[in-house]
């Protein structure tokens, strides 16, 4: 199990108080589908996805993406349970949505991607390593009820 | 990969130093660097003097990545042989590195960093990161 210091903890809230999680969920699920293409495959009913400006424009893909972040806002309240917090998602995503764990991590990996563009300066590698931190333990506790 | 002007290409020099970044987000990596003296918090690894040069290093060898973006395995290979024969660098941890950079980036070009130009960066690092591992046996 992921265990995270007071100050990873009082470091990821600070950062997550100042995300706006419609704008940034938006962003992140938009990103990873320019930057990752083949995980468009999971989202074939959302419309014209024929290029990056048509992604990031695509309003299902901000809606799904506030779904996505707010969601990850869960994380940000149970850091010391994220396997029971992701237990029901985790479900879902193995027996319904059949997703790859692996694209829970490149998810991961655009969030912390977005943090560093939007807070630059104060994205310190301190900050940059509690996030990490986070995010891989959400696609750990997403990849736990897989079989 | 134009979208970086050569003004801007200069300034970086100075981000990239923080490719000592990785020694801190990836704490593992610092059993690469055992010489390098004081690498005991954050604040020690960022303003170590062997890591900054060695930083500089690494990244302009990078730079040749730039140059020479068709032919990555071919201007990898010494280095992949180093890194395997060598040094004993498990791949794994080029494509940290390359993440890293990614995050640099990022951090430093804010807003300019839009999907498109992350897109092109993530499949740059990724050709290095595989460059790098070719050579491996």
């Amino acid at each position: 199990m992921v265990h995270f210091t007071a100050e990873e903890k009082s470091t990821i809230l600070s950062v997550w108080g100042k995300v706006n999680v419609e704008e940034a969920g938006g962003e992140a699920l938009g990103r990873l589908l320019v930057v990752y293409p083949w995980t468009q495959r999971f989202f074939d009913n959302f419309g014209n996805l024929s290029s990056p400006s048509a992604i990031m424009g695509n309003p299902k893909v901000k809606a799904h993406g506030k779904k996505v972040l707010t969601s990850f806002g869960e994380a940000v309240k149970n850091m010391d349970n994220l396997k029971g917090a992701f237990a029901k998602l985790s479900e879902l995503h193995c027996d319904k949505l059949h997703v790859d764990p692996e694209n829970f991590k490149l998810l991961g990996n655009v969030m912390v991607i977005i943090l560093a563009t939007h807070f630059g300066k104060e994205f310190t590698p301190d900050v940059q390593a509690a996030w990490q931190k986070l995010v891989s333990g959400v696609a750990t506790a997403l990849a736990h009820k897989y079989h | 990969m134009v979208l970086l002007g050569e003004r801007k290409r200069k300034d970086l020099s100075l981000y990239f130093l923080q490719l000592t970044r990785l020694l801190v987000v990836y704490p593992w990596t610092q059993r690469f660097f055992d010489n390098f003296g004081n690498l005991s918090s954050a604040s020690a690894i960022m303003g170590n003097p062997k890591v900054k040069d060695h930083g500089k290093k690494v990244l302009t060898s990078l730079g040749e990545a730039i140059k020479n973006m068709d032919d990555l395995k071919g201007t990898f290979a010494h280095l992949s042989e180093l890194h395997c024969d060598r040094l004993h660098v498990d791949p794994e941890n080029f494509k940290l590195l390359g993440n890293e950079l990614v995050i640099v980036l990022a951090k430093y070009f804010g807003k300019e960093f839009t999907p498109q130009v992350q897109a092109a960066w993530q499949k740059m690092v990724a050709g290095v990161a595989i460059a790098l591992a070719h050579k491996y046996h």
